[in-house]
């Protein structure tokens, strides 16, 4: 479903995204793993047309994405730190994305429901919390049924209880048949949602696989030191 | 692009400044007209006044909203909208609360004391100044990603164009006041849009009989509908250039 070949970005001097080129495939849901500052946030906002590469391509079902913004009507992003105007309350964030996808006739408000968002309309997006502003992310990225789900370390500001809601919606919308790339540093919940791994290194692909292959070359039960014996070895 | 706008406008109508700028102009205006007696004398002394500070709320509003609005920017930009668009529907956005305020605060009490075609061109000049201060607003807020460096920029930008411009004006006037300089003034006017919008106004007062031989030129070049038609095409290039090459530069940058 998503086709990156030969991405290539770099801030000045700084090479953050070095020749990478993966495939994902629709129906799966995708870890992106790697060290801080390996470029996982930056191989996403080019996904997402935020950032624009220097070189390489990016394709969805076949079409070239770069320079291109009706693409981005099947995916749905939640950002690392969602970073809201400051002085607009949830109901109208949620409203104004509404009004703007009005071409979608199906509106998801599971999220929104599970949440309990709807007490908390009248709040100004400047009070919340980091944690209630992720679900505000986590509910607008589910909201319009996108094909392709982008979540930047979707449980990185939730409680255990919260957390487990959005693993669950997870869950239910694989099933649907989507794709969904998460970037996360906790093993536990990778092995727990995704099916299989990409780990970015250096602004390189390291390996992307599945888990079961990662388990069996290593010959380790559980992932988290599966990972650790790999990039051991490598060293 | 409507609707992006509508909530560019409902943001700016809530931080209050829109009100204390339009008040601010409509007191000021009043007060003029009400002091003097004689409408084009107020017309005259607003124009002063207008070039100096609508230039500058222009700028520092512009810039300062449109760092504001960064999260704003980056909400929609994840969303199937063409980033030129969400650019232009900020610019317009700010762009005509402003002028709105403008027309609204010196319109309104020039229609009322002292309606004539020089409070036309006095309003038309405004509009158009504001346009451009936000436009070049705009350029220095995307040629930089710190907000103090923005604000700075915005004022060097303002201080240059009220102040320093008019300064090196006169400083060659009286360098070479052997030579012959008058189509040299009228290049340096178009050169500088509150320049440009001072003689439009100017010229339909009686007090351009007092600018001398420049004054006589600028008279028989800007005098005639041809000549009016020039100066804001020029007004018209100022707020492009600045707006295009802002837009550009806005999407062709990461976010």
């Amino acid at each position: 479903m998503i086709t990156i070949q030969n991405l290539r970005k770099s801030y000045g001097k700084l090479n953050v995204l070095k020749d990478v080129s993966v495939v994902f495939d629709a129906g799966r849901i995708v870890s992106v793993i790697g060290p801080n500052g390996s470029g996982k946030t930056t191989m996403i906002k080019c996904i997402l047309g935020m950032v624009l590469p220097d070189g390489g391509d990016i394709k969805i079902g076949g079409e070239s994405i770069l320079k291109k913004h009706a693409y981005r009507s099947q995916i749905g992003y939640m950002p690392q730190i969602g970073r809201y105007p400051e002085n607009m309350k949830i109901r109208q964030v949620i409203g104004m994305i509404r009004d703007i996808r009005k071409d979608v006739k199906q509106v998801d408000e599971e999220l929104i429901g599970l949440y309990g968002l709807k007490e908390m309309y009248e709040k100004r997006m400047g009070a919340l919390s980091g944690g209630t502003k992720q679900k505000v992310s986590a509910a607008l990225a589910f909201m319009f049924n996108p094909k392709i789900l982008i979540l930047d370390e979707p449980t990185a500001g939730l409680d255990p209880i919260s957390a487990e809601i959005l693993k669950c919606k997870i869950l239910k919308e694989k099933k649907k048949g989507k794709l969904i790339l998460i970037t996360s540093h906790i093993m536990s919940e990778v092995e727990e949602v995704a099916d299989e791994v990409m780990c970015l290194m250096d602004g390189q692909l390291k390996f992307h696989e599945t888990i079961e292959s990662i388990k069996a070359q290593t010959n380790e039960e559980r992932l988290s030191r599966a990972i650790a014996k790999i990039m051991n070895e490598e060293d | 692009m409507n609707k992006i706008i509508k909530y560019v406008f409902y943001d700016i109508i809530r931080s209050k400044i829109m009100i204390a700028y339009t008040l601010f102009l409509l007191l000021l205006t009043i007060g003029l007209f009400n002091l003097g007696g004689n409408p084009d004398k107020a017309i005259l002394s607003l124009l002063n006044i207008v070039l100096l500070t609508v230039p500058l709320i222009s700028i520092v509003f512009a810039t300062t909203h449109f760092y504001n609005s960064y999260e704003f920017m980056e909400l929609l930009v994840a969303q199937p909208i063409n980033r030129t668009r969400i650019f232009m529907s900020e610019y317009l956005g700010v762009a005509c609360s402003l002028s709105g305020a403008f027309i609204l605060g010196v319109g309104l009490p020039v229609l009322l004391f002292g309606a004539s075609l020089t409070g036309l061109y006095l309003l038309l000049t405004g509009v158009f100044i504001t346009f451009i201060f936000v436009a070049l607003a705009f350029l220095a807020s995307v040629l930089t990603r710190d907000k103090a460096k923005g604000i700075g920029i915005a004022l060097l930008v303002w201080f240059y164009f009220a102040l320093i411009y008019d300064g090196i004006v006169l400083f060659i006037l009286y360098y070479f006041s052997d030579y012959p300089l008058e189509n040299a003034t009228l290049a340096m006017t178009a050169l500088n849009p509150v320049d440009l919008g001072r003689i439009i106004v100017l010229l339909n007062l009686d007090v351009s009989a007092l600018m001398g031989y420049t004054g006589a030129l600028y008279k028989s070049i800007l005098g005639s509908v041809w000549g009016i038609g020039l100066a804001f095409g020029l007004l018209l290039l100022w707020i492009l250039v600045p707006i295009l090459s802002s837009r550009r530069i806005f999407s062709r940058r990461d976010i």
